[in-house]
């Protein structure tokens, strides 16, 4: 039971970190990356393949993942910053299929549709459910360090900017930001963070594999931030942990209906958190915990 | 010899891409349709091509209703799952803009890609076709099934033209499209049209699940898996174009076969996104686009 709580602990501070990702990118800058699948495996692999066989240190995969998410945020970003803003929604989410092809097929590299096993921990496997403690206050405190990270820069003149550029980009412009570098600069931070859980993902699970990174993470990770609050770092972290126990939740619920087969238990698990995420969307947008500076008024 | 080895080779890769690129004309155009009329990405359109592929299935394999009207039952069934979504999960979100409109789009293609995994499962399904010998030109082959799709997308497209060109609904359509206050002010109703380009879009994308099955077999990911051709295609053509979708559609299909003739055959869905990055970073609003 408490192996099983760590666990969960580990999953939801990733699902933390992904929230904290899509924060930066929607809830303060309004950009919307339906992409996150795929920043979270170049992440996985760019740090599973350093380390597995390239031999560097966990710590060096994860600092080579962050650059590597927030290089691939920049090219995809590059394109469509300037136009409207469902080109990059548009763009993104082709970027995640592209990624997922990619893995799948250039086996050369990425090991195919095997994927890449025996990623090493960072830890000692064999300290049993002292290797997951260990993962999960390492989690914590990055999960902890980006928290604290993102409320400085919302803080901050430039979070100040970037939310000016969220409600009104061509005020923002006329006001002297510079829209578009803005808006580049925290997509690539925010695909950086993606990548990073992407990265401790893969050193915890040991495995990864491109069917891990498909589409339906994102959806969850949209639902996480929805659920805590989009606007603010703590209502991602509250959201990604919750995001886990409804998982685990509908799991047991799933479970529970007689007369239902193992896929159409899972069918209906994924089926609920759509139908859980456009309910949010309709009834409490902002979450549990709502942004705290003041929107302009509408005219 | 070797040339004329090539030569045969690119030809036949053209002409597939022709008869691909004409079948995924028809849900590049319901894609566009969407965007046109309501300003959003609708990002269903995945699943509406599954929704509809499936809803074909039952009247092609349970009821035994020959092809052609069975795209018609494909077209129905996607334009109603099209409709539900955009009435219960999208339309609701109007006032909070495209993005949440979009994003709310894609969680109903969650629900209705699972909707179909609960009833069919994850397993492949054919139709009820009988089989046909490929036709042999000289080098060149194509198959039967291939030639008679094809000859239903144009069939397709030409009802949607005279749809669109010769009755009032259409040209009310046209009109909301190209600018929905005067057309208001000209007393259209921007719900009714809003509604018929919803129930149009999903049924198209809808048959065109269908007729991409036909040729082999559907699943629940027959429909996303078209997703990123289908945006290619709409935004080479200009978002919300319904002639540059077509176009679009046709300049995908012909990319796409031709890689697979000089890559790997799995890189096909990554032309589509190599095209929508080169289109945006150079000419953003298309072909035929007029805005961006």
């Amino acid at each position: 039971m408490i192996s099983y709580l760590v666990f969960l602990a580990v999953i939801g501070g990733i699902y933390a970190l992904l929230a904290q990702s899509v924060t930066l990118a929607w809830g303060m800058a309004g950009l919307v990356n339906l992409g996150l699948a795929g920043f979270f495996g170049i992440g996985a692999y760019a740090s599973a393949m350093l380390v597995t066989w390239g031999g560097v240190p966990v710590p060096v995969g994860l600092v080579a993942a962050v650059i590597a998410g927030a290089v691939a945020g920049l090219v995809v970003t590059g394109a469509t910053l300037r136009l409207r803003d469902d080109y990059l929604a548009i763009v993104t989410l082709g970027f995640a299929e592209a990624v997922r092809i990619i893995a799948s097929n250039e086996i050369w590299l990425t090991g195919g549709t095997d994927g890449i096993s025996g990623i090493p921990g960072g830890f000692p496997r064999d300290w049993g459910l002292g290797f997951h403690a260990a993962w999960m206050g390492t989690i914590s405190v990055l999960v902890f360090c980006v928290w604290f990270g993102l409320r400085r820069l919302s803080a901050s003149p430039w979070g100040r900017a970037l939310r000016a550029i969220r409600e009104d980009q061509t005020v923002a412009a006329v006001a002297g930001k510079p829209v578009a570098r803005m808006k580049a600069e925290a997509f690539a931070i925010a695909a950086g963070i993606a990548a990073l859980a992407g990265a401790l993902y893969g050193h915890y699970g040991s495995y990864i594999a491109p069917e891990l990174f498909a589409p339906l993470v994102t959806i969850y990770v949209f639902l996480a931030v929805t659920t805590g609050g989009n606007g603010r770092p703590s209502g991602a972290v509250l959201g990604g942990y919750l995001l886990i126990a409804f998982l685990e939740a509908t799991r047991f619920a799933a479970g529970a209906i007689p007369g239902v087969t193992a896929l159409q238990a899972a069918a209906l698990r994924e089926a609920s958190v759509g139908v859980a995420l456009i309910l949010l969307l309709h009834w409490r947008p902002q979450g549990i915990l709502p942004e705290r500076n003041q929107k302009a008024p509408l005219v | 010899m070797p040339d004329s080895f090539l030569f045969g080779a690119i030809l036949q890769a053209l002409i597939n891409g022709v008869i691909s690129g004409t079948i995924l004309a028809v849900p590049a155009i319901g894609f566009s349709a969407i965007f046109a009329v309501l300003n959003y990405p609708n990002f269903a359109i995945g699943a509406l091509a599954s929704v509809g592929a499936y809803g074909g299935l039952v009247a092609n394999t349970v009821f035994g209703l020959p092809l052609e009207v069975s795209l018609l039952a494909a077209f129905a069934t996607a334009a109603v799952a099209g409709i539900v979504v955009e009435w219960v999960a999208v339309r609701p979100l109007n006032q909070a803009g495209a993005l949440m409109m979009a994003i709310a789009s894609l969680a109903a293609a969650i629900v209705l890609e699972n909707v179909i995994r609960f009833f069919w499962g994850n397993g492949l399904r054919g139709y009820d076709l009988p089989m046909l010998r490929d036709v042999q030109f000289g080098a060149i082959r194509v198959g039967p099934q291939q030639v008679k799709n094809f000859g239903i997308s144009i069939a397709a497209m030409v009802a949607l033209w005279a749809f669109l060109a010769l009755t009032p609904l259409g040209r009310a359509m046209r009109a909301v499209a190209d600018n929905a206050d005067l057309a208001r002010l000209r007393g259209v109703d921007p719900v009714r049209i809003a509604a018929v380009a919803v129930a149009l879009g999903a049924g198209l994308a809808g048959m065109g699940g269908m007729l991409i099955g036909l040729d082999t077999s559907i699943d629940p990911l027959t429909g996303p898996r078209l997703v990123l051709s289908i945006f290619a295609a709409a935004v080479l053509g200009g978002l919300g174009s319904i002639p540059g979708a077509v176009v679009g559609a046709l300049v995908i299909g012909m990319a796409e076969e031709l890689t697979v003739l000089l890559i790997a055959p799995s890189y096909r869905s990554v032309v589509g996104f190599v095209v929508i990055l080169a289109v945006l970073t150079v000419r953003p609003a298309g072909l035929f686009g007029a805005r961006a």
